[in-house]
């Protein structure tokens, strides 16, 4: 069994604050961590390598410090590690990102087959959820979004089984391998890595492919050049009137605000019956 | 060729028999842009047993409706449904394209986009069109500030977007309106298919709850630590409201995940909704926004909440909270009614 697990570098958006008054972003100590997602779906191979046996290797796409990332994959558990890093990726929208992708996993499955690919739902800064099935679509395997649970992989038979979370409630689904999956957090916890793990993680060199490793690759469906989609502006939201503010004091504040809710008791479905208990 | 693509279409999602209410909305939102250019709104519906939903989908604005009906696609599937909206696409070649951010719309169009090597831009909360350009802008909430990006596709045809449910809005159905209904075949074998359904369970979480509350009590950092968030639980137990929060409140342990309310969160669109020692950050507010009755308790005077707020309170919310739990207490007794929330 050869699972592939996609990572992605982030900024550790739980750190970034945003000051509200000026709008501006506060990267005083905003530091590129494993896309969180990502953690997941590298524990959720360790989990099915436990059962199956076999290799997890990961892929990045990103600069030379992904390098960080990768080492913190092989510290919950993966085995080998390949970052695809060049200028002529910068600028990518998430067609040109399951491209570049793409061509790496074929790279990686010409040296190993690969039964499995697993992405994260999404990542933290561009929060799309689009690379994982459009990997799926570039390599011709079915894509299983919004997992939240893996059981019944069967080498023999070349079957999974999968719960997809829904809308309300979630799905149980059975397909081929290989296929691409997207996991929830839900699907496991990130546990503690074993010791062991930590120093092979210290020491590791992943692969570093340029785009001219990748074989036959069309350098207009990469980057920026093979982005459909631009940003074409940022702005400010247009700032609303607001509404009317209650004045006085606390209590006179508490006041209105009850003949307020009195006058729209309609809404809040106040119902006054009577004492007869 | 760009000018052979016209008309704007939004994905119609299916779901037990009935179409989800972000494709009602997108019906809306589409039928504005489609105005505007000048072209027809057309619903693409698929599925089995589904032809009979096409009237509704006419009577929330569409002025065609495609209809793929087939055993196979009884469940949704990337790679059925995939292939059912590829070929409408590449025959009746719509210049904009729009689906539900759901789970099954956010998969099924990125899917689409990447077999038709076009642009996608994703949870999208905003749509406009540039008339002259006939260029769709959709922008979304963007990482890293109060900022929202608008995200264009200039070179590619169709031009499509996921959008958040509950943030535009549905017409009101008229069941006078008339359009045609297109039915296409698709030539698909349940043996070809990869992938099965075997089994779907509904299960009602807590997080549909606050989707679908009426009220709603939300509470900030504001609130200064866990033993004043008390204080939001409080409140909603006395009024019968559901309790969310803000994700720096999640992040702090007051509240589980599931609780929390914007952009990485719930989108709620209660009747009302109380925005208790909130900021107002735009990842919160685009959670919130569509509220009927905004009412934002907050002692920074020049708090972005009041922006968005129908009525301001500029004040402590630890004095104010008790006194309004106060209120509402001795109205039950005084009255000798019971509060109840139907
Ligand atoms: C403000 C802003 C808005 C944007 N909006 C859009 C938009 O609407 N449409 C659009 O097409 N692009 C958009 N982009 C560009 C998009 O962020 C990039 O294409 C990015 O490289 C991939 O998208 P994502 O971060 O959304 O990944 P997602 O699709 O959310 O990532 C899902 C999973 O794919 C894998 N993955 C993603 N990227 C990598 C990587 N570099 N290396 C390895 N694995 C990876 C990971 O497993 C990850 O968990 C936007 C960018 C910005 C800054
Ligand atoms: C990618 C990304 C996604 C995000 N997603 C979400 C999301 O889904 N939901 C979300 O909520 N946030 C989200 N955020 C975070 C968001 O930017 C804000 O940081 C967050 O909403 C702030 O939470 P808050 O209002 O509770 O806290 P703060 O911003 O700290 O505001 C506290 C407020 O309470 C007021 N206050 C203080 N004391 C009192 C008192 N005694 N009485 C009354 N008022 C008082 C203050 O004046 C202040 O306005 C996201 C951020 C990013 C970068």
């Amino acid at each position: 069994m050869h699972i592939v697990v996609c990572v992605k570098q982030v900024p550790d958006t739980k750190i970034i604050k945003i000051n509200p008054k000026t709008n501006t972003l506060d990267r005083r100590s905003a530091p590129a961590i494993l896309n969180p997602y990502d953690a997941h779906a590298v524990q959720a191979a360790v989990k099915i390598r436990e059962e199956t046996g076999g290799m997890i290797s990961v892929l990045s796409m990103g600069p030379p410090q992904a390098v960080a990332i990768i080492k913190k994959s092989i510290e919950i558990g993966a085995d080998r590690g390949y970052l695809i890093s060049d200028r002529a990726f910068a600028g990518a929208d998430t067609l040109a990102t399951s491209y570049a992708l793409s061509k790496a996993l074929q790279k990686i499955a010409n040296e190993e087959p690969i039964d499995l690919v697993i992405c994260g739902k999404h990542a933290i800064d561009g929060d799309t959820g689009q690379v994982g099935p459009g990997i799926a679509r570039r390599l011709d395997i079915p894509p299983i979004t919004n997992v939240i649970e893996v059981s019944e992989v069967n080498k023999a038979e070349k079957t999974v089984l999968i719960k997809r979370k829904q809308i309300s409630g979630y799905e149980l689904i059975q397909t081929q391998l290989p296929c691409l999956l997207t996991v929830e957090k839900e699907i496991n916890s990130i546990l503690y890595s074993p010791l062991p793990n930590m120093l092979r993680a210290a020491r590791y060199e992943p692969v570093i492919w340029a785009v001219s490793d990748l074989g036959e690759v069309d350098k207009t469906q990469l980057g920026l050049k093979g982005s459909p989609t631009i940003v074409g502006k940022m702005f400010t939201p247009p700032k609303l009137e607001g509404g009317k503010k209650l004045e006085g004091s606390s209590d006179e504040q508490v006041s209105q605000l009850m003949d307020i809710l009195m006058e729209r008791k309609d809404l809040l479905k106040l119902k006054e019956t009577s004492t007869a208990n | 060729m760009m000018e052979e693509y016209r008309g704007v279409w939004v994905f119609i999602e299916e779901n037990d028999g009935a179409i989800e209410g972000v494709s009602l909305e997108l019906l809306g939102a589409g039928r504005k842009l489609a105005e505007k250019l000048e072209v027809p709104l057309s619903g693409i519906l698929l599925g089995h047993e589904v032809t009979k939903l096409a009237k509704e989908v006419i009577s929330y604005g569409a002025d065609k409706v495609y209809v793929i009906d087939n055993p196979v696609l009884k469940d949704y599937r990337t790679e059925s449904y995939m292939k059912g909206v590829i070929k409408l696409a590449e025959t009746y070649k719509p210049e904009i394209f729009l689906y539900g951010a759901t789970p099954n719309g956010k998969d099924l169009a990125s899917a689409v986009a990447t077999d038709l090597s076009t642009g996608l831009t994703a949870d999208t909360t905003m749509l406009d069109v540039d008339i002259d350009k006939r260029l769709l802008e959709a922008s979304r909430p963007a990482f890293g500030g109060n900022i929202m990006a608008t995200i264009l596709c200039k070179k590619h045809r169709p031009q499509m977007a996921t959008v958040r449910p509950k943030v535009m809005k549905a017409l009101e159905p008229d069941s006078n309106r008339q359009g045609s209904i297109i039915e296409e075949t698709l030539n698909l074998k349940e043996e070809d298919m990869r992938t099965k359904v075997l089994k779907i369970v509904k299960e009602l979480t807590k997080k549909t709850n606050l989707a679908e509350a009426h009220v709603i009590v939300c509470g900030g950092k504001g609130l200064g630590d866990i033993h004043g968030f008390q204080l939001i639980h409080e409140f909603a137990d006395t009024i019968g409201a559901s309790v969310g929060g803000t994700r720096d409140v999640v992040e702090a342990g007051w509240l589980p995940h599931e609780f929390q309310v914007g952009q990485t969160g719930e989108t709620v669109t209660p009747k009302i909704y109380f925005a208790i020692g909130i900021s107002g950050a735009i990842q919160h507010v685009v959670g919130m926004k569509n509220s009927e009755l905004i009412i934002a308790i907050n002692k920074d005077p020049g708090a972005p909440i009041f922006e968005v707020a129908t009525y301001g309170i500029v004040g402590d919310a630890l004095e104010i909270l008790p006194k309004l739990i106060q209120q509402f207490k001795e109205m039950k007794t005084e009255k000798g009614g019971e509060i109840s929330y139907a």
